[in-house]
């Protein structure tokens, strides 16, 4: 009997050491269906949150989160016949490391072509990780009026804050390690749709 | 990409990477100065020192409100109200400045290479804000990307620059930026104002207006500096005007959509007509307004980081 025991276990064992090895390197976590759904779900619950369009505006984060926050604004658009402003944020110059970072990172352009004043802002982004963009974010929204109130729609929230912010709108919860990075893939920049998570930072 | 550089001395030393990278950034710092609030937090706590030597009102200006609006303190000092009146030397004044420990020190100066010196000896970065009729960078990085941004690219454009070519760093700075990027270059002006050989810097010269602004895409037109001419070089300002000077009549020789550019300050009815400066090809005043957004670019690639 105890023989079997260890038996089983010497099996088992090395099944996951098996199943492991790849899993490690890459794994797909989310694939087009499952972010298309997901977004979805967020824009119902946006309507749902804000009960309609009324002051609504959207503000993607670069790169990745204009391009979500562009769908967004199509399904809005699709379930309530009304399209709203959909603005563009580069948080370069409100960064918190730029002091500590040897290299600087590449300036690009901020569009937000309307009045943020008493607007609700929902500021869109791929994954929420630290919350240090966001904080960058929502001071950089700041400078430019002020908005009613500022909400958080993100696809993929990784966890490990280092600052007191949360998402209003997540796609998916994703528990991962400090070890591993979580790459949101898009059609618009990368040719396919899907979430990864592979060992390594990036 | 970064720009690897301790100081902006001339356009002379810049790659076409390092001009682009600057054009770029400055691009997107267009967009701070649109806003209500014109401040972003990028330099706070960095520290930008003016030294004027030379008389200056948009150069000036422009540094400091560029520094303002990424959140660096800026300091101006003029020469006349300086201790140079004192005696001090140009090195003494730098070498106290250091100790302040400044982040940035803008300099013009009446003497060709003095940024150059001073970039040798203080460890802060320097920028050259005009050094005699050397160069002028920043004037020809706006001037590049006033163009660019009219234009949508520098490469095969033909660029007349008019007027007293051998006492302007404007110019200069301009024909080592255009010919770096694939733009051709036409110098014009009266003959004692034509440096000797310039041709080897890889522009055609013609010494009449009509001829050099034939089926050109920019006009630049350079101010007569008074102030640089130990002998007189024309007869009067009326003449210079006569052949020199950019009007309705002549302009029609150049291509129709002609951009007209002037580093300022102008001299009315001198080198360029009023209804000129202020008509429909005059983009004299966005170079004003790019400027701010190049001196943003520069200051953000020089301290922005760690240094």
């Amino acid at each position: 009997m105890s023989l079997l025991i260890l038996w089983e276990g010497f099996f088992v064992t090395t099944n996951i050491q098996r199943w492991n090895k790849p899993m490690e390197q890459k794994r797909v976590v989310m694939d087009a269906d499952g972010i298309d759904r997901s977004l979805t779900r967020i824009a119902y619950e946006i309507l749902e949150k804000n009960k309609g369009t009324k002051g609504l505006c959207l503000v993607g984060i670069r790169t990745g989160g204009i391009f979500l926050a562009e769908r967004l604004k199509l399904k809005i658009s699709r379930l309530e016949g009304i399209d709203i402003p959909l603005g563009i944020l580069d948080i370069t110059l409100y960064r918190d490391d730029l002091r500590l970072s040897d290299k600087k990172p590449m300036l690009a352009k901020t569009d937000i072509p309307f009045s943020l004043d008493d607007k609700k802002v929902v500021l869109v982004d791929d994954v929420l990780f630290t919350g240090r963009t966001i904080r960058a974010a929502m001071d950089a929204l700041i400078d430019f009026g002020r908005p009613m109130l500022i909400q958080l729609a993100v696809l993929i929230d990784r966890g490990h804050r280092e600052l007191p912010i949360r998402a209003d709108f997540v796609g998916k919860n994703l528990p991962s390690s400090l070890w591993e990075s979580v790459l949101v893939k898009l059609i618009e920049k990368n040719g396919i749709d899907e979430v990864v998570i592979q060992e390594g930072t990036q | 990409m970064k720009l690897a550089k301790k100081d902006i001395l001339g356009i002379k030393d810049l790659s076409i990477d390092e001009i682009n990278l600057i054009l770029d950034t400055a691009e997107s710092f267009i967009e701070v100065s649109t806003r209500e609030i014109k401040k972003v937090p990028t330099l706070r706590g960095k520290t930008i020192v003016n030294l004027f030597f030379e008389a200056s009102t948009r150069t000036r200006t422009s540094f400091e409100i560029a520094g303002k609006r990424l959140s660096a303190d800026t300091i101006n000092i003029s020469a006349s109200t300086s201790s140079v009146v004192k005696g001090e030397t140009l090195i003494d004044t730098a070498r106290n400045l250091e100790a302040m420990n400044p982040d940035v020190i803008v300099i013009r100066h009446s003497a060709a290479g003095a940024p150059h010196m001073l970039a040798r000896m203080v460890k802060q970065s320097i920028i050259n804000a005009g050094d005699g009729a050397h160069e002028h960078p920043t004037q020809a990085l706006l001037d590049m990307m006033t163009i660019k941004e009219k234009k949508g690219k520098l490469t095969g454009l033909k660029v007349a620059i008019v007027g007293d070519i051998s006492h302007s760093r404007v110019a200069r700075s301009n024909i080592y930026g255009l010919t770096k990027m694939g733009a051709q270059v036409i110098v014009a002006g009266p003959a004692m104002m034509m440096p000797r050989a310039i041709e080897q810097m890889g522009v055609t010269v013609h010494n009449n207006l009509e001829n050099a602004i034939r089926d050109v895409d920019i006009i630049m037109m350079l101010r007569i500096q008074l102030e640089r001419q130990q002998q007189k070089l024309f007869p009067s300002l009326r003449e210079y005007s006569n052949y020199f000077c950019l009007n309705r009549h002549n302009i029609t020789l150049a291509k129709d959509d002609v951009l007209v550019m002037h580093p300022g300050p102008i001299n009315r009815g001198v080198e360029i007509s009023p209804d000129i400066a202020d008509g429909p090809y005059s983009v004299i005043l966005d170079q004003v307004t790019n400027g701010v957004a190049v001196r943003m670019a520069l200051l953000y690639l020089l301290i922005g980081g760690k240094s």
